[in-house]
């Protein structure tokens, strides 16, 4: 492998993996809280690259198209715990049922707006561009896209070690039955996480689009991902996930190229290992 | 007198209704897709086939058609329980669909012991027509590898290309296009130097794209989203630029052009439609079909419009039972279509037609992304210039046949 693919290779893999940060810390949260695997959760990213494409469509600029995907993810997540996950409450294999559910809701949904053709989504018109470094050709929306992704997972860090929201959330994570005693409100807290976690999917997905565009399928393409993530870096561990992000981007880009034969597996091997072995994942603790 | 009046109006009743079952009525059943990720190619194949009816009364040979449309949502084991339903259920006299290849297989023997004529508008799979071939499938489309002969003679003796990589989709319709073009550009003193399998749920292609390495082209095949991402970054990593790329018609397939920006411009392609054909029917059809849908016809519009046609050639003068299947099926299989959007076409003894086949390559008119033809190949034949019996002798198209020649790994 000369120097010029190296570089390619590296610089794809933390790109791909700063987005697959973006994606899986919503995913973290929400588990880390209220102990569901949201199956919906590439569903909400799906929905985040649609309203993207749209909102960049109708002239908006980049940095609105973002927040416009998040906030109809956040609306929608937030409608969906309040209105269904908390009828379920405490039943965890129905509340994971319902997440299956809403997939399928929102993938028919965005079929019957946007019908079955991909969209194309367009990086800002200052990063339609490929850079030259040290040899190699590389987007430089990618780039950009880590810068984003690193800067995110910097925001949700402050918001969770140093604000008041924060540390609710954080408390609800070590021990709920005591945080509720203390006065804290469980449904708003659940709403809150929830409508951040998918936040966050909707934002992932409007930054995705320019590479991944939108289509329909995207949703069922992207969770597998997004499971990986988390089950290699501890489930509900943000930080696990961050590592974990990095490690699955890496395999991700380079696994295809070292071994073409497994290109199907390559990415689930290490987290088979990883349940056998640790199943508490890399960062994670070890089960309540 | 009311009494009679009555007794007139039964028997008037029970004559007309008579009357009504005896006029001879076709029913054919569609097996599209209708719902999840694939419906857009349904609607589109839905689309063609309809537009036919339309633009001919619902009369196909001059009979009257009913049409029972049914969704398979593109997984084998519906296609096969639906065609059972058209089969037996609603008795249909003939099959049209289903679209995707891994559904025509699925259904292919079920359809051969109902005795039930197949008219498959899309299925490309090579042994449909070869080495499974029954007499109860007819084909309005192609087959795989008869789309990419001719443009892998065109890359050798036109283009005069030497060595060429290959990337596609992980799956048989990638292996059938890659070894048909394998083949003959090797039979043409070119070599393929790799075959870059990408998987079907890929979402970056950077990795199998950087494995192209030092070649004269690029041949890929992708379809719908994959098409568009692949062309993308193929662009973005500053490929375009420095390796030409041949392609397999879907991957600039008409109905994701207006999605793909001025990543495909150049591209060049083979396919047995595009609307720049050049004949009055396929004016006619482009112009009408863009004034009812809004967009311009593709592969699936073209497939639906197509099988249409060739039931309609084959049942115009017709003076069997159209309740006897085997009847129907041997027009089917007699039908020879002078004069159509996809110029003329006849069917060889495997049911499958004998076409015109387009080299094609992207350009922007109008503002618009188009096909243009560069070139004809006419009256290709599903096994390009071999003679059958020792094509059949060859296994089908794999991930490992025909295998790599050269040791450039």
């Amino acid at each position: 492998m000369n120097q010029q693919l190296a570089i390619t290779y590296l610089l794809g893999s933390v790109t791909y993996g700063g987005l697959l940060f973006l994606l899986t810390s919503g995913f973290c949260l929400i588990f880390g809280i209220m102990r569901v695997p949201n199956l919906a959760h590439g569903s909400l990213f799906m929905l985040g690259a649609y309203v993207g494409v749209a909102a960049l469509r109708s002239g908006a600029p980049f940095a609105v198209a973002l927040l416009a995907a998040g906030g109809a993810a956040a609306a929608l997540g937030a409608i969906f715990e309040a209105a269904v996950l908390r009828r379920v409450a405490g039943d965890e294999m129905r509340q994971v049922l319902a997440t299956i559910g809403l997939a399928f809701v929102v993938g028919d949904g965005i079929l019957a707006v946007w019908g079955g053709n991909p969209y194309r989504a367009q990086a800002p018109l200052a990063l339609r561009k490929s850079l030259q470094l040290f040899g190699a050709v590389f987007p430089a929306y990618r780039v950009a896209v880590l810068a984003i992704a690193v800067v995110s997972a910097a925001l949700l860090w402050l918001l969770i070690e140093r604000t008041r929201m924060g540390a609710r959330l954080r408390a609800g994570v070590d021990d709920l039955e005591m945080t509720r005693a203390l006065g804290v409100s469980a449904p708003a807290l659940f709403t809150s996480a929830f409508a951040l976690g998918s936040f966050l999917a909707g934002v992932a997905g409007a930054l995705a689009a320019p590479i991944v565009s939108a289509y329909p399928g995207l949703d069922f393409d992207i969770l597998p991902l997004a499971l990986v993530v988390v089950i290699l870096g501890g489930m509900g561990s943000l930080a696990g996930a961050f590592v974990a992000s990095f490690v699955v981007g890496g395999l991700y880009i380079v696994g295809p190229v070292l071994l073409p034969e497994l290109s199907y597996v390559i990415l689930f091997l290490p987290m088979a290992i990883t349940m056998a072995l640790r199943p508490q994942g890399i960062l994670g603790r070890s089960a309540r | 007198m009311l009494r009679r009046l009555g007794l007139v109006a039964c028997a008037l009743t029970l004559w007309l209704g008579l009357a009504y079952a005896d006029e001879p009525k076709l029913k054919i059943g569609l097996l599209t897709i209708q719902s999840g990720p694939y419906s857009a190619i349904g609607e589109q194949l839905e689309h063609g086939f309809r537009y036919y009816l339309e633009q001919n009364g619902q009369k196909l040979g001059g009979f009257n058609v009913d049409v029972v449309a049914l969704d398979t949502g593109a997984s084998p084991a519906m296609a096969k329980s639906k065609a059972e339903e058209l089969v037996q259920r609603e008795r249909v006299q003939i099959v049209v669909g289903p679209i995707a290849s891994t559904e025509a297989l699925a259904i292919h023997d079920y359809m051969r012991d109902a005795q039930t004529p197949l008219v498959s508008p899309s299925a490309l799979a090579e042994d449909l027509t070869q080495r499974k071939a029954s007499p109860w499938f007819v084909r309005a489309t192609s087959a795989t590898g008869q789309l990419s002969h001719p443009l892998a003679d065109y890359a050798a003796n036109t283009l005069k290309y030497r060595k060429i990589a290959a990337i596609a989709s992980d799956f048989a319709y990638g292996y059938e296009i890659v070894g048909g073009f394998q083949r003959v550009f090797e039979d043409n003193g070119g070599v393929i130097t790799k075959k870059i399998w990408v998987p079907l749920n890929a979402t970056d292609y950077s990795s199998y794209i950087s494995q192209i390495g030092d070649v004269d082209a690029v041949y890929a095949s992708f379809s719908g989203p994959a098409a568009q991402n692949f062309l993308r970054q193929y662009v973005e990593f500053g490929y375009k630029d420095r390796v030409p790329l041949l392609a397999s018609h879907s991957t600039v397939d008409e109905s994701l052009l207006p999605e793909m920006g001025d990543d495909p411009i150049g591209v060049i392609s083979s396919g047995h439609y595009s609307p720049t054909i050049d004949n009055p029917e396929n004016k006619e059809f482009v112009r009408g079909y863009r004034e009812r849908y809004k967009v311009a016809p593709g592969f699936y519009s073209a497939g639906g419009y197509m099988a249409a046609m060739l039931i309609d050639t084959a049942l115009t003068g017709f003076k069997g039972d159209l309740a006897d299947k085997a009847q129907l099926m041997q027009a089917l299989r007699a039908a020879n279509i002078a004069r159509s959007p996809r110029g003329a076409i006849t069917l060889d003894e495997f049911g499958n037609p004998v076409c015109d086949v387009e080299v094609r390559k992207v350009e922007r008119k109008d503002g618009v992304l188009q096909n243009t033809i560069i070139k004809t190949y006419p009256q290709v034949s599903q096994f390009w210039t071999y003679p059958p019996k020792k094509f059949l002798a060859d296994p089908v198209y794999s991930r490992d046949f025909p295998p790599l020649r050269s040791g450039d790994k």
